[in-house]
């Protein structure tokens, strides 16, 4: 009886820590910061959107969203690609040759973002990738890619060799496994991998901080980052921010809400 | 990341591959490995090579320079960016406390907190379900909304914590929180328990759900308690998970980087700084050859700290 009292106590407390600030960060996103400062717990008086408007107008906020959009499109699948690849190739060489390569491509799991970062830059200098959407693809593409090919290459060791061999006797060349076999097989895996980078490439941070200049190059965290700056304590501005930030995820995380677990948890156990 | 080669290896010890047994194995696969294999993981390795390896290499030629990023000239310090690091620069040695305290507070607080959230929502109940998915949530958010988020929370003049206390009578236990030095870390310390705490409670939540029932009945018979039922039976069963949260939420709060330039604002003030964001404020100084040093630190400080917890950790009971 006391204990699931105690049960329902904590479990409740913890549910009204979540809920309240993302309410109130919610309700105020559409308020003014006096408003906001009078009743932070009470509805807003209006639906409107103005915070809404001058964050996407006046900041560039609008353009940094679709900068993130493009940015994460292309990282994703890119990253997928090119782990699922290796990971079919790992799972299907033998011997030595696999557990270099695989042991390669999983050591960078041990590299941190911030480790190298001076000669990232530099080269990226070199290279011309400073202040482009190219670069900062580059950059989420390697960060990822070893925990991508450590997911994604365990899962395909422990798809049953037999099918591989049936379809090379009937002749199909290695490209033709790997798109009719070997990737349609792993689609659990894909679909967890693919959530799981998706929420670390929106979110990414560091490298847009590291390698963007110019505002039109900015991605959303990078322009909210910089927001918050000149905007110090205009909190329903920087709330209308925050919503916009994270709406996709969300609306994803809705949906597909056992994925995203599944997703971010293979991440966790195998990081 | 070591389980990968050391299962491959295990593989390989118990007997080395005899002649017979390459002869058996090219019988019962009748093709051989397709040369073509072998263009699948290049883009990959190559990508690594170039964008990952060779960086950090070259992390460490630079970390012996004192290389302002700019100017063509190398001077070879040898080890004087180390030196420097450890002895003279009271900005490095203050983030590297802090991020220790940080990582220490995070990693106890975390690890008890969402076994206890495992713990009270193992039953595959609608409830449990409703809550696992709310306590998750937090962890898609980005760091700098969730820093935003609580960077109202704190606000000592509107923010919702004191504007709780105040509603409640409690005016007594109002606070500053972050514009407090001596608390504030452990203000960010709890937003960051708040943002992962769910993650790691269910990979807790899969530990637990592998313990057989009628381990508890058979206790229950033999009229062991609640808590020794938990001594006895979960927590070495839950041995490997606790390892897995220990290792990833250490790594996780070491790198913290993003919800403490989001909460403290950059650069954050010096309660606030953190190895990572040293780092990225000694790069913005155009120190390059420092900033490779320190980044080198930071790393061999992150590879130290998970080696010796592996230590550790192998002295829990496991589930036998």
């Amino acid at each position: 009886m006391l204990a699931s009292i105690s049960r329902r106590a904590i479990l409740g407390i913890y549910a009204v820590i979540i809920i309240v600030p993302l309410t109130v960060v919610g309700f105020g996103s559409f308020k003014s910061t006096q408003e906001l400062f009078a009743g932070p717990f009470s509805l807003p008086q209006s639906l409107s959107p103005a915070n809404y408007a001058e964050v996407i107008g006046g900041q560039d906020l609008g353009s940094s969203f679709w900068n993130s959009v493009i940015v994460t499109a292309v990282s994703v699948p890119v990253t997928l690609f090119l782990a699922s690849l290796a990971g079919y190739a790992i799972s299907r060489l033998k011997g030595f040759m696999a557990w270099a390569i695989f042991g390669f491509l999983v050591l960078g799991m041990a590299i941190p973002a911030q480790a190298n970062m001076v000669p990232l830059y530099v080269l990226f200098g070199r290279l011309g990738l400073l202040d482009s959407l190219t670069g900062l693809i580059l950059a989420n593409v390697v960060s990822t890619l070893p925990i991508a090919v450590f997911i994604l290459g365990g899962f395909m060791r422990t798809l049953p060799k037999e099918l591989y061999e049936a379809s090379s006797i009937d002749g199909t060349g290695p490209w033709r496994t790997y798109v009719s076999i070997a990737l349609p097989l792993s689609a659990p895996s894909v679909a967890a991998a693919a959530i799981f980078l998706f929420v670390i490439h929106w979110n990414e941070l560091l490298y847009p901080l590291l390698f963007i200049q110019s505002p039109g190059n900015r991605t959303l965290p990078l322009a909210l980052l910089s927001f918050q700056g000149e905007f110090q304590t205009n909190y329903p501005l920087l709330f209308a921010g925050v919503i916009l930030a994270s709406l996709p995820v969300v609306v994803a995380y809705v949906f597909l809400q056992r994925y995203f677990v599944a997703g971010i948890t293979a991440g966790a156990s195998k990081g | 990341m070591s389980t990968p080669t050391g299962t491959a290896a295990q593989r390989k010890a118990p007997h080395s591959p005899t002649r017979t047994d390459t002869a058996k194995a090219r019988r019962r696969s009748p093709t051989r490995v397709n040369p073509a294999l072998y263009l699948f993981p290049l883009p990959a390795v190559a990508i690594i090579a170039f964008f990952l390896v060779m960086p950090t290499l070259q992390a460490f030629q630079y970390a012996i320079t004192d290389w302002n990023g700019f100017s063509a000239a190398f001077n070879y310090v040898g080890l004087d960016n180390f030196v420097r690091a450890f002895t003279k620069d009271s900005l490095f040695t203050n983030a590297l406390t802090n991020n220790l305290k940080f990582v220490l507070m995070v990693v106890i607080a975390q690890t008890a907190f969402s076994l206890i959230l495992a713990l009270l929502l193992t039953k595959n109940s609608r409830g449990s379900i409703l809550l696992r998915a709310l306590f998750f949530f937090p962890t898609i958010l980005s760091s700098v909304s969730v820093a935003f988020i609580w960077k109202f929370i704190y606000d000592p003049n509107f923010g919702l914590a004191n504007a709780v206390l105040g509603g409640v009578g409690l005016e007594a236990l109002q606070g500053s929180y972050l514009g407090n030095n001596a608390q504030a870390l452990y203000w960010v310390a709890v937003t960051q328990v708040w943002f992962h705490a769910g993650q790691m409670m269910v990979v807790y939540i899969a530990g637990l759900q592998a313990i057989p029932r009628e381990l508890y009945e058979a206790a229950e018979m033999d009229g062991a308690g609640r808590w020794q039922q938990f001594k006895s039976i979960t927590w070495p069963f839950v041995a490997p998970a606790t390892s897995i949260v220990v290792a990833y939420t250490t790594v996780q709060s070491f790198k913290a980087f993003d919800l403490i330039l989001g909460i403290a604002g950059n650069p954050p003030k010096q309660s606030l700084d953190i190895l990572s964001t040293r780092i990225y404020s000694t790069f913005a100084n155009s120190e390059f050859g420092y900033a490779a040093a320190q980044s080198i630190i930071f790393m061999a400080m992150i590879a130290l700290v998970t080696w010796l917890q592996r230590r550790l950790l192998r002295l829990t009971p496991k589930g036998e």
